[in-house]
């Protein structure tokens, strides 16, 4: 079967609904594509709150903040498929798709949007020494055994990395009557939201360690406890502190990357540091008419970044399908520089308007500035409190402004 | 139930030999002790089709070996299970020129085809071999093979010839009940003829339930990386450093099913210790980058251990001479997985030389049907699949693309699969780089909707490994 369309969104979660919807307004013909039984993506096992407060103003739990999407798609002519997984893009827009209605469907589309979302990194990802027993699993999959599933994966719970997910997983099981006995965390300071830290932590009296590390897990067939330590300066564990804790479950949310196992075939540039493609302000990847956004793009923390810079991919994507948007001869870099891990997007196209860049910082800073220099001039330099690695910030750029290449750093 | 062949282990041994007794006019059990075939060394080793250059000429090591690699290409056409004829390097820098030249005089003496390869000789073969490899040993018969699907093959074809494989079946002590050898297990007694001990790691014990010799054995744990299938291009044949005292050494091997493995470690331990330990993969971190130019530890996707039973330094492959129909395979290190065909077929002999009688079965299924792979579907296929069934058209496992039919056929697979566990090492669900992040739980939805177990009763794998152990707010239900 060929399906043609103006655009095709992968992905069905908050980021491929917005961006379907903003494609949609422009007056495209879209398809929107989703291997799961329905739309939402992650937001489905998501049942917390927290979502949707700069995006609608008020505080809602994952569904409904997709349920809101779903119900503006089923307003519009989007045509979707649902259980249906995309396994083939290439260079000049032409997909491969399998559906249990349709088997092999074959798209050619004037604009593709990537929103494939991420996955978690796993124990073998990270090497985890010991044994491999029933009671290890991601953040994540905990979560949808205990949110969709209705079942506890564990009663003595210890969490691996302090990434949104754990913490948010670390309330959770306590509601539920499972016994949290501590998070550990590599770093010295968490990869996840200080507002989580606070309401799923703190609000908890559950231990965090900071600079430590489990060095290895014992008991087979289920697991019966760990071993942890503290690290020294080189992130090594220092084993003649090692100590043991009883637990019949490790949770890990050391990390996600994004999915783009689909971009083998296409020549889409991807940043080694944020694991995504390479775009400019529009969303705009490095193989024409190819978009992302999302957390296929980059990592996000909070799902309204997700929507509003799906809406930009979306609407580009259109204006590309319509022969509207091409990038401009003059594009510029945008670098980060001391103190800044990744800034994105990662160019920008010479003109007019405003584009927001957003930015992680690759450590805590107290009373930095965040700087942004473009050809010699200082466009911005704004002191903030504190910068954490946890939390995405935003600078936003005038265009006519930009003369040269950007670069985002701190200073003390 | 009595039956004429009672096999106990079912790892590659316990499976190659049931396999090939079923296809006589035999009645056949196979005892196994965990919740699937091919669970203890057959599970977790490096999955190499050796050649059999470097085993000691004479020993039951370089014989089996050697017809084993013979067999092996055709069994596993036969049974439609991934394998590369790919062959193996064992490399060396300019000083171990002496070294590979007496494992070609051992080859020699084994009968098997080898080339000693100056650098660029090597580099045409393995381009990503390290700069300081000079020269290299070439096997050409060598390759790769998943272990576990050919154990599970086998065993699936002894099953549809007659066979029976019960599991979570340990034997704990052989009685002699009216000349008839009585095996006691948690599922009740198995009363047979003959016997076949290929325990593995405890047959020297099972050698005692019998009065038989309780060979002294010691274990010896491999640690492995296993790299993202992204890997693959990058290695085109199995790479060896020179052998030592301790083994063949840490290698960098393609798998049959298209990743990437470095190891194995060779370190003493006791029975059962598949523990990964920092030491070991510090170890296999150092050792890589002198045979591999390439090595990327950041594309790691999963640790394993397998454990080696050994004893002394020759397989124990013999007929009792103190227990009646009595046949045994104990210390069957490597390369015990590219022997066990060989084995199978001299096991066959010796029960015949205790009275067993040989008559092929009539319409004995060789040729195992074909497995249905998402990948090599036509798309003509893949439609008329899909009108027919639309699970064919539902993709569980992303990673490694496999889709709900085949889910559900490995679950009703002669040998079943009833642990997510089992389901993975039949079709891949949860082998790829999410390791089963996002479909396990549906692979679990599916297991209990295809066996009408209840959720929480699904396991991972063996013993109580239940994945889910607590309903939510369970109190508020009633
Ligand atoms: C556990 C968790 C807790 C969070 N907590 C908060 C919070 O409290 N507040 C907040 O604001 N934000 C939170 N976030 C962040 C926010 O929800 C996410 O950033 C957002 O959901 C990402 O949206 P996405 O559409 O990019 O990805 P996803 O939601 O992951 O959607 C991707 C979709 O693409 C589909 N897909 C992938 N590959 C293919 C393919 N080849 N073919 C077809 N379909 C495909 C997937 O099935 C999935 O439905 C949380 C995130 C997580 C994971
Ligand atoms: C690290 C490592 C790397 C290796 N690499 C290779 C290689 O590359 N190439 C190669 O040819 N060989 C290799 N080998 C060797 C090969 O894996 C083994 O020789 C082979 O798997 C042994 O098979 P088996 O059937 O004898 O034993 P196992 O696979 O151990 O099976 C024995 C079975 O018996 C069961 N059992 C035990 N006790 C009882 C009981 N009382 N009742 C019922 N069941 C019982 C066990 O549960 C088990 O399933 C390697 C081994 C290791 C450990």
């Amino acid at each position: 079967m060929i399906k043609k369309c103006d655009v095709v969104v992968i992905g069905g979660g908050p980021a491929g609904m917005a961006a379907a919807l903003a494609a949609d307004k422009k007056g495209a013909k879209v398809l929107l594509v989703e291997r799961d039984g329905r739309l939402g993506g992650i937001l489905n096992q998501c049942i917390h709150a927290g979502f949707g407060l700069h995006y609608f103003g008020e505080e809602l739990t994952g569904p409904e903040y997709a349920h809101r999407f779903v119900l503006e798609v089923g307003k519009t002519d989007i045509e979707v498929l649902l259980n249906t997984m995309v396994l083939s893009l290439s260079d000049d827009r032409k997909l491969t798709a399998l559906s249990p209605e349709f088997g092999l469907v074959h798209i050619e589309a004037g604009a593709v949007v990537l929103a494939m979302g991420c996955r978690e990194r796993t124990a073998g990802a990270i090497a985890l020494a010991g044994t491999r027993p029933a009671g290890i699993y991601t953040a994540g999959m905990a979560q949808k055994m205990c949110n969709v599933e209705g079942y506890l994966v564990g009663k003595r719970v210890v969490i691996l990395g302090s990434g949104d997910i754990g913490l948010i997983m670390a309330r959770r099981m306590t509601l539920e009557g499972a016994k949290v006995e501590r998070v550990i965390e590599l770093m010295p300071y968490s990869s996840g939201l200080k507002r989580n830290i606070v309401q799923c932590l703190e609000d908890f009296g559950i231990p965090i360690d900071y600079s430590h590390t489990v060095t290895r897990v014992v008991g087979k067939p289920r697991m019966e406890g760990l071993y942890y330590a503290p690290v020294g300066a080189d992130r090594k564990p220092v084993l003649s502190e090692e100590k043991f804790i009883e637990c019949d479950c490790l949770l890990l949310s050391v990390g996600l990357i994004p999915e783009n196992d689909l971009l083998t075939d296409t020549s889409v540039e991807i940043a080694s540091v944020t694991s995504g493609a390479v775009v400019d302000e529009r969303r705009m990847t490095s193989v024409k008419g190819v978009f992302s956004c999302g957390n296929v793009l980059h990592v996000h923390d909070l799902v309204d970044n997700v929507s509003h810079e799906a809406e930009t991919a979306g609407a580009a994507a259109a204006d590309y399908a319509f022969g509207k948007y091409s990038p401009s001869a003059v594009r510029y870099r945008v670098n980060a520089g001391k103190g800044v891990r990744y800034a994105l997007p990662q160019l920008l196209n010479a003109g007019e308007g405003e584009a927001e860049i957003f930015y992680r910082v690759d450590n805590v800073y107290r009373n930095p500035k965040i700087v942004v220099e473009s050809g010699g001039k200082t466009l911005c330099s704004k002191k903030r409190p504190v910068l954490a690695p946890g939390e995405m910030e935003k600078v936003t750029l005038n265009l006519t402004s930009v003369t040269g290449d950007v670069t985002l750093r701190l200073e003390m | 139930m009595s039956y004429d062949v009672m096999v106990v282990g079912g790892g590659i041994v316990g499976c190659a030999v049931a396999d090939r007794l079923a296809r006589l006019d035999l009645s056949v059990i196979l005892l196994e002790r965990d919740d699937d075939v091919a669970s203890y060394a057959t599970r977790a080793n490096s999955g190499i089709v050796h050649a059999g250059y470097d085993c000691e000429p004479g020993t039951a090591k370089a014989r089996f070996n050697v017809r084993g690699n013979a067999m092996m290409w055709n069994l596993a056409e036969e049974l439609d299970v991934p394998c590369r004829k790919c062959g193996s390097l064992v490399v060396a820098p300019e000083e171990g020129l002496e070294g590979l030249e007496e494992l070609k005089r051992k080859a020699d003496s084994n009968g098997v085809v080898t080339e000693i390869l100056d650098r660029e000789g090597t580099l045409k073969k393995e381009p990503n071999v390290s700069d300081n490899v000079a020269y290299a040993l070439y096997a050409p018969e060598a390759g790769v093979i998943s272990p576990y699907q050919l154990a599970i093959a086998l065993a699936d074809r002894a099953v549809l010839n007659g066979a029976e494989v019960v599991t979570e079946a340990e034997v704990t002590a052989i009685s002699r009940e009216n000349n008839l050898w009585r095996a006691h297990t948690p599922k009740g007694t198995f009363d047979a003829k003959y016997v076949v001990n290929c325990a593995g790691p405890e047959a020297a014990a099972v050698n005692g339930f019998v009065g038989e010799e309780v060979y002294e054995t010691e274990y010896r744990r491999g640690d492995y990386f296993v790299l993202d299938n992204t890997e693959g291009k990058n290695v085109s044949t199995v790479i060896f450093p020179l052998p030592t005292a301790a083994g063949k050494g840490i290698l960098v091997a393609p798998t049959a099913d298209g990743n990437v493995i470095y190891g194995p470690t060779s370190v003493p331990t006791y029975d059962g210790d598949t523990a990964v330990t920092a030491e070991a993969l510090d170890e296999i971190r150092r050792s890589v980058p002198l045979t591999y130019a390439r090595p990327a530890f950041n594309k790691c996707i999963r640790i394993y251990c397998g454990v080696r039973t050994v004893i002394g330094h020759d397989f124990i492959i013999r007929k009792s001479d103190r227990a009646e129909n009595f046949v045994m395979a104990c210390g069957i290190c490597s390369p015990g997985l590219t022997s066990a065909p060989a084995i199978a077929e001299y096991i066959e002999e010796l029960l015949v030389s205790c009275g067993m009688e040989r008559r092929p079965k009539a319409d004995a299924v060789t040729v195992m049907p074909r497995k249905l792979r998402l990948e090599s579907l036509s798309e003509e296929r893949l439609n008329t699949l899909v009108k027919e069934n639309p699970a064919w058209g539902k993709i569980v496992c992303r990673c490694e693309k496999v889709t709900e039919a085949e889910i559900v056929e490995a679950i009703h697979s002669p040998v079943p699969a009833t642990t997510v566990d089992a389901v993975k090492r039949r079709v891949r669900a949860g082998m790829g780089r999410c390791q089963g992040g996002f479909c396990a739980t549906r692979v679990m939805e599916i297991i209990s909707r295809e066996t009408g177990m209840p959720l929480d009763e699904i396991r991972k794998g063996i013993g109580h490994s239940e994945i889910a152990v607590l309903a939510v707010k369970e109190a508020d239900y009633d």
